[in-house]
């Protein structure tokens, strides 16, 4: 039973929350649909871990949907990279589910939640159908699952706010701009090969060579996924989207649906084009690079000046994303291992923010900075949750955040860009200036509120520890993702010709005395 | 091999337990038994890598004993003992833990065998004692506090940086000597510079010392530079430019120690000029110049401790610091002044520990053929003595009453503040007395002699000197009271006599610091007014952009990649 269970363990991963998705609407009981969706997206969440145990060791799991054959048929291709993803954002969705219930109590009317339980549970299968797929059209189909489903998440914060509805509209348009070009790189890609198997495409890419074709296919698939995942100054869509969204939706965007959109990106970058043509590497070094060292100061310049304490965290994240992208460019398996650590470490320490301050909206109605004052006695469990996190973002060793960009170092050094591990550090100490100022006004400031606030509600208070607790815990005891990321790493390469000699890897050999 | 609990980890223990307990004297006890016992710990350490762990992969080293570092360990687990019972008073939870935390990450980073552990709790040091400045509750303490964490925070990020680039060059991360020439040891000497108070790295030190509580103080003076001077001695041992670096150490502060009003600050100053003697002594690098340097830490964290405790009794009973506002109080807090006396006397005087670590110092330079430097140190050493051993206990304890008229005469300091005292004094004596024990425990076994007749009389001369000079001009009424709110005391003695010279240099450097910072501050301001103007929440990199131009940008992507990969060759 369990085996014939697990055996379409990837299918499952996507079909449980897609079936659970309209019962929430068909039963119509808030509190059931909720239920529904903790059900869900925690089965979600044992596959993921299923799966990612199964390919840990780099092995790779082919499932044929409906027992089509690829490269007609849709396969589902599972290997360490999306596995990973996969783990991510299905545990996220998991603790965003526990999580959500008393948040949106405060946050979005009741005759509402129904719709918000189907709209989480829909983005939920977008975005694990996005990462577990092997066919690039199929990307194409979850990817619209997911965003417009995000759309609506992001719209149902006008209870609190109703720039919500300009913030989602304009997501709207950006994210079906970037869609668009997207499915536009498809089809030059289908009219140059025909076929939509991503594997399938990567052997008549290689056997085809480089042509003018090839490079309008990769230039829009750049520029589209370069969109969803807020690419530098491709952003712009997304500090507004994080602010105005109900803090619940907000916890969940920011830790998982940019993951995906950079998974997007590796997966087409390394496995699909192959990467040995000299357009991607002139692409990256050119245009990623300077763009993501952009990202890192001026987001964050600007996320020392923001009053909002979820738009200050909106534009942190994109700052967070340059690193991402950063590790990326770099080329090289140090910075593609730093690069997906950091996806891992992000998603963690942004949720638990989040999270964070979710619970602040909850209990004080704001997120405002000036409105925390005084709040680290008041709600002391969250306050310290945002601080440790915080720590984390800044990257103090012993926290998560200290392993990324360890490796992003050591990646950049291994390219001779001291310059640029120079600018990493640099950027950092920004984050301590932001970070500071919430620290600041939660412990050093006198009480704004007059009336005691209460406690965090428990069903909050425990997903945010363990997303805490999991950030630090992944800066003591990298096991897990630095194999996971290093596993990611090698079969990423080895799709390609970019091994210029053998690499060594950070963190492998033995140091010490 | 019995298994041993590293010692910095009882205090972190410690630490972490101490807030259940109920205040009063049973949390007290508590508190000065963990120095104790973390003490004992370290004397029954046999040498060699005792603890390792693992981290990202690495194996590090938590406990890498040898003499050096038991040396370091045992006179910081003393030094806390008697921090700890000077501030018995003291019922401030915040300040207990972290006094605590503070100790343990020093001792730990003493212990620290490779440079993400001494990383670890070097900025375990640095976040410990902010609190011990902020728990002052003034907002002048604040900022101060404010600025002191920042610089501190830079010096672990130095390091760390430092530490990344070094281990990318040579794939150790041990810590170990070093040859100064990469970037990465480069940085690594500036972190630690920065907490050794290197000069133009040490504005910290005397804005921040004398801001926190009078407890506090006594703390911060223990640990935070004698570390760092620990770590230089660990991995820049000999290197030359340490030298020179240490001589401007010993001069510098000393132009303000001469002139400043706050005796806690003159203090400060004449810390880092003590500190100066211990950084040339490194950079000497020869087995018995670092015996001086490990004998001179010890010994000037007694009687620095001591002298601070005298002025945090003086604070704390009359609610200031500054010599305009005291003046004979001898009468009033006689045991206090007779320690204090004590505590200047133990910086060189023979029978002193001082005299004892001051002539290894000395003979180690002598013998390193250099005597420019050595004649340096004398006059250094004169200058200090001076500064912090006759004038400070004598504007604080005598001239003229400043409390004659005061309704209420200010009591001598409580009994644990006098034992404190009491007790860092007799260390101070005994170790000046026993010189041989104090040497058999310093890192090399170096047969030497201090108490010599060239070294008595070369000490005695130039101290009696400056006593018989600042006694012959206080006789003729010429030593004056800095007045409030002044740097720069219009003591004419000062100006025109002794230190004539030393003053036109702190003029001349004033006024150029004065002018180049100004002009550093106006265009600080501009560049901050004009990240503002593009950063700020109306900037155009903050505002809220509409559609049409979200998508003008996507064009200016798409055009400029296709035109990129398009200008490649096929």
């Amino acid at each position: 039973m369990l085996s014939a269970i697990l055996a379409h363990a990837p299918a499952l991963q996507t079909v449980v929350p897609l079936i659970a998705a309209p019962l929430c609407v068909l039963f119509g009981r808030r509190h059931l649909a909720w239920a529904i969706t903790l059900a869900a997206s925690l089965i979600s969440a044992l596959f993921a871990a299923y799966l990612l145990a199964q390919t840990l060791d780099g092995s790779v799991i082919s499932y044929e949907l409906g027992g089509w054959a690829p490269p007609l048929g849709i396969e589902y291709r599972i290997d360490a990279v999306n596995a990973f993803v996969l783990f991510i954002v299905a545990s996220v969705g998991a603790l965003v589910a526990l999580y959500a219930r008393e948040s949106i109590e405060q946050e979005i009317d009741p005759a509402l939640h129904v719709y918000f339980y189907t709209a989480f549970l829909l983005c939920l299968t977008g975005l694990l159908g996005v990462t577990i797929t092997g066919d690039a059209f199929n990307v194409f189909v979850f990817l619209e699952i997911s965003s417009l489903s995000t759309y609506t998440l992001v719209a149902l914060g006008a209870g609190r706010d109703q720039r919500a509805l300009t913030a989602a509209y304009n997501y709207l348009i950006m994210g079906t701009i970037g869609a668009t070009f997207f499915v536009i790189g498809i089809g030059f890609l289908y009219m140059l090969t025909g076929t939509l198997n991503m594997a399938d495409l990567a052997e008549r890419i290689a056997a085809l060579g480089d042509n003018r074709t090839l490079r309008i296919a990769f230039v829009f698939i750049f520029v589209g996924i370069g969109l969803k995942l807020a690419m530098f100054p491709l952003h712009l869509w997304l500090p507004n989207a994080y602010s105005y969204a109900p803090s619940v939706v907000s916890v969940f965007l920011a830790a998982t649906a940019t993951k995906v959109a950079v998974y997007v990106m590796l997966r087409f970058l390394f496995t699909v084009f192959g990467f040995d043509y000299g357009f991607q590497a002139a692409t990256l070094q050119t245009i990623v690079v300077p763009l993501a060292v952009i990202a890192m100061f001026a987001s964050s310049i600007v996320a020392i000046f923001q009053s909002d304490l979820k738009r200050m965290l909106a534009y942190s994240s994109v700052a967070q994303i340059g690193y991402i992208l950063l590790g990326i460019s770099l080329l090289n398996k140090p910075g593609l291992t730093a690069g997906i650590i950091h996806l891992f470490n992000h998603a963690v320490i942004k949720g638990a923010l989040f999270m964070a301050v979710g619970a602040f909206v909850y209990r004080i109605g704001s997120s405002r900075i000036e409105d925390l004052r005084g709040i680290g006695k008041q709600m002391p469990w969250m306050a310290a949750a945002f601080v440790a996190a915080g720590l984390g973002l800044i990257g103090v060793p012993l926290t998560a955040g200290f392993i990324s960009k360890w490796y992003l170092i050591q990646a950049t050094l291994d390219e001779g860009a001291w310059w640029l591990a120079l600018l990493i550090v640099g950027s950092s100490l920004l984050a301590v200036i932001y970070v500071w100022r919430v620290v600041e006004a939660m412990y050093l400031a006198a009480p704004v509120q007059d009336a005691p606030v209460k406690k965090a509600p428990w069903s909050m208070i425990v997903p945010t520890w363990i997303m805490v607790l999991a950030s630090l815990y992944f800066g003591i005891n990298t096991e897990l993702t630095g194999k996971a990321a290093s596993t990611a790493a090698d079969l990423l390469i080895q799709a390609t010709q970019i091994e210029k000699a053998p690499e060594t890897v950070p963190g492998a050999p033995a140091a010490g005395e | 091999m019995p298994d041993i609990f590293p010692p910095a980890l009882i205090f972190i223990a410690a630490a972490i337990v101490l807030p259940v307990l109920p205040k009063g004297n049973l949390r007290a006890l508590f508190l000065l038994a963990v120095p104790l016992v973390a003490a004992h710990e370290i004397w029954q350490l046999s040498e060699g890598v005792t603890h390792t762990y693992e981290l990202l992969g690495y194996s590090l080293t938590l406990m890498r004993v040898d003499q050096l570092s038991i040396v370091f360990g045992l006179i910081f687990s003393f030094a806390a003992f008697l921090a700890l019972l000077y501030a018995w008073h003291v019922k401030d939870t915040v300040q207990q833990v972290t006094t605590l935390l503070y100790a343990g990450s020093a001792i730990g980073a003493v212990f620290a065998g490779d440079f993400v552990t001494l990383f670890i709790f070097w900025e375990g040091t640095a976040v410990a004692s902010v609190f011990l400045i902020w728990a002052r509750g003034t907002e002048g303490a604040y900022y101060t506090g404010m600025r002191y964490l920042i610089i501190q925070i830079a010096s672990g990020v130095i390091l760390v940086a430092g530490m990344a680039l070094h281990y990318h060059e040579t794939g150790s991360l041990a810590f170990g000597a070093l040859t100064l020439g990469s970037l990465g040891t480069w940085a690594i000497l500036i972190a630690f510079g920065i907490k050794a108070a290197f000069p133009l790295l040490h504005t910290w030190l005397p804005d921040a010392y004398p801001a926190a509580t009078p407890t506090g103080t006594v703390v911060l003076s223990i640990f935070t530079t004698k570390l760092a001077i620990y770590s230089l001695a660990r991995s820049f041992a000999g290197t030359e430019i340490l030298i020179y670096i240490g001589t401007v150490m010993v001069f510098w502060p000393l132009i303000y120690a001469a002139a400043e009003n706050d005796l806690r600050r003159v203090l400060a100053y004449a810390l880092n000029n003590q500190l100066g003697f211990m950084v040339i002594a490194v950079g000497i690098g020869t087995p018995l110049a670092l015996n001086g340097v490990a004998a001179h830490a010890v010994a000037h964290i007694l009687y620095k401790s001591l002298l601070f405790m005298a002025m945090g009794a003086v604070l704390y009973r009359t609610g200031t610091a500054k010599a305009s506002g005291l003046g004979g109080l001898y009468r009033s807090m006689p045991i206090t002044a007779l320690l204090c006396i004590v505590g200047g006397l133990a910086m060189s005087t023979p029978l002193f520990a001082g005299f004892v670590s001051k002539s290894l110092i000395l003979s180690s330079v002598a013998k390193a053929y250099e005597p420019l430097i050595w004649a340096a140190l004398l006059f250094g050493s004169a200058g200090i003595f001076y500064v912090a051993g006759v004038r400070l206990p004598y504007l604080a304890f005598f001239g003229e009453d400043k409390f004659a008229g005061a309704p209420e005469r200010p009591k001598e300091a409580p009994w644990n503040m006098l034992l404190a005292m009491g007790l860092t004094a007799a260390s101070c004596f005994a170790l000046g007395l026993m010189p041989a024990t104090f040497m058999s425990f310093l890192p090399y076994d170096v047969a030497y002699d201090a108490y010599t007749p060239d070294h008595i009389l070369t000490q005695l001369q130039v101290l009696s000197f400056t006593a018989i000079a600042f006694f012959a001009l206080w006789r003729f009424g010429l030593i004056k009271r800095p007045a409030p709110g002044i740097l720069v005391d219009s003591d004419w003695l000062n100006r025109r006599l002794a230190l004539a010279i030393v003053k036109l240099g702190a003029y001349i450097s004033r006024n150029m610091w004065g002018l180049m910072s100004r002009t550093a501050t106006r265009r600080l301001d501009a560049f901050l007014a004009s990240i503002y103007r593009a950063h700020g929440p109306q900037g155009p990199l903050a505002r809220s952009w509409p559609a049409g131009s979200m998508v003008l940008w996507i064009a200016v992507l798409l055009g400029f990649t296709l035109i990129l990969s398009f200008s490649q060759s096929l």
